[in-house]
């Protein structure tokens, strides 16, 4: 288990990198597909059923194949000459480095974490996380439709032609 | 309870209604419309005060109070919206009313050709509310609001005829005056409200007789509400607005600058009676007040060309009779003034405002004369109010002076003469006005005065019956009456009870100040009427004293020169120093910076959105910094 | 039932806590680096799943299932925005016939 974890882990930054850094559109979606299915396996790992199934479901199987779509749809697959500077790329990596360096010294700062509860290996089960989303978060549940709705109007009315 | 009442909720109301539809409508009404509405709102609340006067004997009861909401609310404080009804504001309210009345349907006479007669009536109508409510309240709160309201009617009236400036700056200088003295009337029922914990008239009498007489806080209350009465009654120091109000139209000047707003200070102090005696330090001021005034406001009147100034510093000089009578604590006889006060002057305030309509606007006296055949009814009714005021037996001006003097003189005898010198000096202002008028040739070539219409003439005479026969209300016991108004008086306040002057004494009073009036009428006619002596022209040079006394000893200037002075070099100071110097170019730099900064902070702002991935994420690492840094 | 184990009793926390932080940074200069709007969107995609994955951590190590809600939740937010993002992203491709997000510079309009 502690194999399969590091194991998983390193997939998934590699394929992180080169999502970043290919410049072909189509093989930084594939990538981003292979980052994907290694989380859906860190998931099960952490005993998240749910979680794994709804991340294949609706990350792989629907929203990369929607870039996909788009990607091929917009004919976008070209490989463009950089026009970013020098300067910019070093300044987001020397952002990022930052980013990274500021947030591992925050958890490194700040936490003393102990269990909550006693552990429980079922909370990720599909009956358990049920359980929650429709007794404490039913509202928000429901009102996640009106979010739905208002992005579906959003995308209609953009992806309509202009007269 | 009373029974029927709450009728007299009716007698400020009708006014308020009337100030509602010539105020709100005042464009609708053609010719007399506004003026016969107004006229009938007042007239009304006339007859309502009578019938509450009946109510009221009838009942058997001194006093009512009708309490219409609680108005105020707050921890300890409970202030009701009250109205009192009992002997002195009844007295009050037929005055206004009453006096009103006439006056409204005068004006009909006399605006009718000023093409702003809607909102006169508008705001004389206003006037005659707020008035009411001063004198019907049953706190001092209410009166307070009567009091600034008859202030705001006062300046709007001054100012009627805005678009000359000096009136403008007359109506100002009524209003400053007055808000000097409104500071101390505030002051006071503050101060009252700290002692009493309450401001209604009843709680406030029935505590203050745990005091002692001559406590300093009962001192320094009666003190502070001085100051407003002070202002409102035009006396020495805060006199110098009246003469000036008298830019307003005349029925304006006899309604709120003769029969009621300026006595609204006398009033006030007669209701406060129970306090003031308990004050005597104050009592004493306000007969030094008083007699000051009178005096002054004589002399001044002597010399005085403008028939209205004249009318006006006289009526200086008689509301500081009304304040002698105050001061020696006879507050019966100083109502009993503002009574007959209010039927004379309104009268010659009247006959004046209908000579200056045959005149064709001129109020210049030494440009009148032989009006007595030409105005006959107007130079009637100006005689019976120019005998009344002088004190001749037995018009109504004899029986509430005589009563001051009378109070004066077991009071202190040297006060005693000097009221009777003003008294004098009264008579022989006022006959020389009389004689100038309506003696001799006519000195204005070119013009045909004529007698007014009726709606004029009828109020004067109606005026004039009430000054001949008003003193009959009092007449005192030395006459065998039994001096009724008096007594229904007391039951509302308290008076000082001196001894009562032997008859014998009295009598002789009388006849001695009857005689030298007399003389001095007859002085009078012989300079004026004999001899024609008219006035000298404003350029011709002129004794010292008469100098002196035609600039009115230079009070205006001396207040220019200590107040008014001191003030603008401080304003201009101000402007030049303070304002031009620090102010305006701080806050000028201020909005300077901004544009500058501005200025440099649009170059970041340039659209590029990789520019503002970088900026979001550098401010997200500079907050988060920040956290693990606190 | 029985007892699954799970990978948070021999995993330490701090180790998904770098993972996802490594994880949610590349995706950060994935968006600073790339021009290419349809791979900043895919990066954007990148540092909400390394959110997800940190809730879940934590959701399994104090055995609280709310955690796991909130990433439902999350993912239902990133389903509608990449609705909306991929539409405006054609929209974009259709009027300026670019997906270069340095065209985009009409903000300070």
């Amino acid at each position: 288990m502690v194999f399969l974890f590091y194991f998983l882990s390193a997939i998934m930054v590699i394929s992180a990198l080169l999502v970043v850094s290919t410049r072909s559109p189509i093989n930084s979606v594939i990538y981003l597909i292979v980052c994907f299915i290694t989380m859906a396996g860190h998931y099960i790992l952490l005993n998240a059923q749910f979680l794994a199934v709804v991340q294949i479901i609706v990350y792989t199987g629907a929203i990369m194949v929607l870039f996909l779509f788009v990607i091929m749809l917009l004919n976008l697959n070209k490989i463009t000459v950089p026009t970013k500077t020098s300067l910019t790329r070093i300044a987001a990596l020397i952002t990022g480095g930052l980013f990274f360096l500021v947030l591992i010294a925050a958890t490194r700062l700040t936490f003393e974490i102990h269990p909550r509860y006693a552990f429980d290996s079922k909370i990720g089960l599909v009956s358990e996380v049920g359980k929650t989303l429709f007794g404490e978060f039913l509202l928000p549940f429901e009102l996640s439709s009106v979010i739905f709705i208002s992005s579906m109007v959003g995308a209609v009315m953009f992806g309509k032609k202009d007269k | 309870m009373i029974p029927h009442m709450n009728l007299a909720l009716l007698v400020p109301a009708l006014p308020l209604l009337g100030f509602l539809i010539t105020g709100l409508g005042y464009k609708r009404f053609r010719n007399n419309q506004a003026g016969i509405i107004a006229s009938s709102a007042v007239g009304l609340s006339f007859l309502i005060s009578l019938s509450s006067l009946f109510v009221l004997r009838n009942s058997g009861q001194d006093s009512a109070t009708l309490t219409l909401f609680n108005w105020i609310s707050v921890g300890k404080m409970n202030i009701p919206f009250a109205f009192l009804i009992d002997h002195l504001s009844l007295t009050m309210m037929l005055i206004i009313t009453g006096v009103g009345t006439l006056i409204h349907i005068y004006s009909i006479g006399y605006m009718h050709a000023d093409n702003r007669v809607n909102s006169f009536f508008a705001q004389m109508n206003l006037f005659t509310f707020s008035m009411l409510l001063l004198v019907m309240g049953a706190n001092y709160l209410i009166l307070f609001i009567g009091w600034e309201g008859v202030g705001l009617c006062s300046y709007l009236l001054i100012g009627f005829w805005f678009e000359n400036p000096a009136f403008n700056y007359a109506a100002r200088k009524a209003f400053v005056m007055n808000r000097i003295g409104d500071l101390g009337f505030i002051l006071g029922i503050i101060l009252l409200f700290f002692t009493f914990n309450s401001v209604s008239f009843s709680e406030v009498f029935a505590q203050a007789s745990s005091f002692q007489v001559g406590a300093p806080v009962i001192t320094l209350i009666t003190m502070l509400l001085l100051v407003g009465a002070v202002g409102k009654s035009a006396q020495i120091p805060l006199f110098t607005w009246l003469p000036d109000a008298m830019a307003g139209p005349t029925p304006v000047s006899a309604l709120i600058h003769a029969a009621t707003m300026v006595t609204a200070g006398i009033y006030m102090i007669a209701r406060s009676s129970v306090l003031y005696i308990l004050a005597p330090t104050t009592l004493t001021l306000i007969t030094i007040i008083g007699l000051a005034t009178a005096l002054l406001g004589a002399i001044i009147g002597l010399k005085q060309n403008d028939i209205k100034k004249v009318l006006a510093y006289s009526t200086v000089s008689q509301l500081g009779y009304m304040f002698i009578a105050l001061g020696v604590g006879a507050f019966s006889t100083a109502v009993f003034h503002v009574t007959t006060h209010a039927f004379f002057k309104a009268l010659l305030f009247l006959g004046a405002g209908s000579i200056i309509h045959a005149m064709g606007g001129e109020q210049d006296i030494r440009k009148m004369g032989g009006l007595r055949t030409k105005m006959p009814v107007t130079y009637w009714t100006f005689l019976a109010a120019t005998l009344a005021i002088s004190g001749i037996p037995p018009f109504s001006g004899f029986f509430s002076k005589d009563l001051i003097l009378s109070k004066a003189f077991e009071h202190n005898f040297i006060l005693y003469i000097l009221a009777l010198g003003g008294a004098l000096l009264t008579s022989f202002y006022m006959f020389r006005l009389l004689y100038l008028v309506f003696f001799g040739e006519q000195r204005l070539a070119g013009s045909h005065p004529h007698e007014s219409p009726k709606v004029m003439t009828i109020p004067l005479i109606i005026l004039a019956i009430l000054s001949v026969f008003g003193g009959f209300l009092n007449v005192p016991t030395l006459f065998g009456g039994d001096s009724n108004f008096g007594v229904f008086l007391q039951k509302a306040m308290t008076s000082f009870s001196g001894e009562e002057l032997s008859h014998t004494t009295e009598i002789s009073l009388i006849l001695i100040s009857s005689l030298l009036i007399g003389l001095v009428i007859l002085f009078a006619y012989r300079t004026f009427v004999t001899k024609v002596l008219v006035p000298k022209a404003d350029g011709e040079p002129m004794s010292f004293f008469g100098k002196f006394i035609t600039n009115k000893f230079y009070i205006d200037e001396f207040y220019a020169t200590i107040f008014e002075k001191p003030f603008r070099f401080l304003s201009g100071f101000l402007y030049q120093k303070i304002e031009t110097t620090i102010l305006n170019p701080a806050i000028e730099g201020i909005g300077v910076a901004t544009l500058k900064l501005g200025e440099l902070v649009r170059k970041i702002q340039r659209g590029n959105m990789s520019f503002y991935f970088f900026a979001m994420v550098a401010g997200i690492l500079l907050f988060i910094i920040f956290i693990l840094t606190i | 039932m029985k007892n699954f184990s799970s990978a948070i009793q021999v995993i330490p926390l701090e180790h998904y806590i770098i993972l996802c932080t490594t994880l949610f940074c590349i995706g950060l200069v994935g968006v600073l680096y790339r021009r290419n709007t349809i791979i900043i969107l895919m990066c954007i995609e990148l540092m909400f799943n390394s959110v997800n994955l940190l809730l879940t951590a934590f959701s399994a190590y104090h055995s609280d299932p709310a955690g796991q809600v909130f990433v439902f939740f999350i993912m239902i937010v990133a389903a509608a925005e990449v609705a909306v993002g991929l539409s405006i992203l054609v929209m974009m491709k259709r009027n300026v016939d670019s997906v270069d997000i340095n065209l985009l510079n009409r903000l300070k309009w």
